[in-house]
């Protein structure tokens, strides 16, 4: 029994206690540009969990075969691989998600939650660890994108899930589906964690190479930038 | 006349209009992170600038000569990311053996621009928009010189942040975001410029 509530607590470690963008603020660029609709935002979140999932297995599969020396390309060979296969199944099966994420479908490759997992978890715990850590880090940025889609479309276009929600007369705040929105609704969100969590995770939040998940990789991290 | 002035569309609406980090949340990392000062925030955006050309230069003619003519399409993200990769290893050496007060200056910011979707982002983008290669490089150029724009401002905005009281839920990050939200409206004020200037 404590074998599995520990194998559930490597799964719920990605969704809450380090949520992989409300609390340790890893791919920032996706999260701002495909939450303008919920549906968008989770699409995104499906896509990278997919992504997430496949690497992390195949990198702890392959865990005592990679060089250390060389393991960064090789990650990097590994998540590309896997974003061509989601981009070639949502070309075919969802083409309309697949024109309105656009460019951010080949930019999962760079999305840093991803390395960062295959860098922190994958490349050091069992293959079943690493797909539920997978999987629940997959979820934990789907679950904020979600929540950050959910806002702004809210508040931006009215509806949820394409929905009318909203009573005639209110207009809908279209800035909100805007670049300007998307920061706006994060620092709002980050803020609330952090008020939730009475601020114990604000040491985390400053900006820099220290949480970066490649700084293993890049050898000057730390120095003075 | 009328190509020269086609690309000065292209690098403008690159620079202000859509904005890189503005408008199209490319590089929203190295925005948040290495713009506390000013000087790091120039250094960064010249190696984002200088990386962006040389990527672009190299994976314009792959996409085109190699992958377009043997059907390959779908190797794009797996060949760009890589050939992105290894010509930041390539730069940093070279630039370390031969101009080493460069190095000294850009070479910090160089690998951690590797997994900047900012590079991957414009090579992707050049293509999908069907730009010819003079074009590209403009746009790349753009890309580079909008990204340093948004920089410099912010590290501006930003420098004013640290002298301020803020209450504890919005310290570090959240200010940031939000400071971040602004300067984005404000960029939205350049909306017509492109029409306005050249049509």
């Amino acid at each position: 029994m404590s074998k599995f509530s520990q194998k559930m607590k490597i799964l719920l470690n990605g969704i809450i206690k380090e949520n992989p963008v409300l609390v340790l603020v890893l791919g920032t660029c996706p999260t701002l540009a495909t939450s303008t609709s919920m549906k968008n935002g989770l699409a995104m979140g499906i896509a990278a969990t997919f992504v997430l999932l496949g690497s992390n297995i195949v990198i702890s599969l392959l865990k005592k075969v990679i060089p250390s020396k060389v393991r960064i390309p090789c990650y990097i060979v590994v998540i590309a691989g896997f974003v061509s296969v989601i981009e070639m199944l949502m070309k075919a099966f969802a083409s309309d998600l697949y024109n309105t994420l656009g460019i951010f479908i080949p930019l999962i490759v760079v999305n840093c939650i991803i390395l960062g997992r295959a860098e922190m978890f994958a490349s050091k715990n069992s293959v079943l660890d690493s797909a539920l850590d997978g999987i629940g880090m997959g979820l934990g940025f789907t679950c904020a994108l979600g929540v950050m889609g959910f806002i702004r479309e809210l508040f931006g276009a009215g509806t949820i899930l394409g929905f009318n929600v909203l009573p005639e007369g209110i207009p809908p705040i279209s800035i909100m589906k805007m670049a300007p929105g998307g920061f706006l609704v994060f620092g709002l969100l980050i803020a609330l964690v952090n008020k939730l969590t009475k601020s114990k995770a604000i040491k985390k939040k400053e900006f820099g190479c220290a949480n970066c998940p490649s700084k293993g990789a890049c050898a000057s991290a730390g120095k003075g930038v | 006349m009328e190509y020269a002035k086609e690309l000065m569309i292209i690098l403008f609406s690159a620079i202000l209009v859509n904005n890189f980090v503005l408008a199209k949340f490319l590089g929203i990392c190295p925005f948040l992170g290495v713009s506390k000062k000013l000087d790091s925030a120039v250094g960064m955006s010249l190696a984002v600038t200088f990386v962006m050309l040389m990527a672009t230069a190299v994976t314009y003619p792959i996409q085109v000569y190699l992958l377009d003519k043997n059907n390959l399409g779908y190797m794009q993200t797996v060949v760009f990311i890589l050939v992105i990769a290894a010509l930041v290893q390539l730069v940093e050496m070279v630039l370390r053996k031969f101009i080493p007060a460069l190095h000294k200056s850009l070479g910090i910011y160089l690998p951690l621009i590797t997994t900047n979707c900012a590079v991957l982002g414009v090579t992707v983008l050049n293509i999908r928009e069907g730009y010819t290669f003079a074009e590209s490089m403009i746009n790349s150029l753009g890309g580079g010189l909008g990204f340093m724009l948004a920089m410099v401002l912010f590290a501006g905005v930003r420098s004013r942040i640290e002298n301020s009281k803020i209450s504890k839920s919005f310290q570090g990050l959240p200010i940031t975001l939000i400071a971040a939200s602004i300067v984005s409206m404000s960029f939205m004020g350049f909306g017509g410029l492109i029409e306005g200037l050249f049509k």
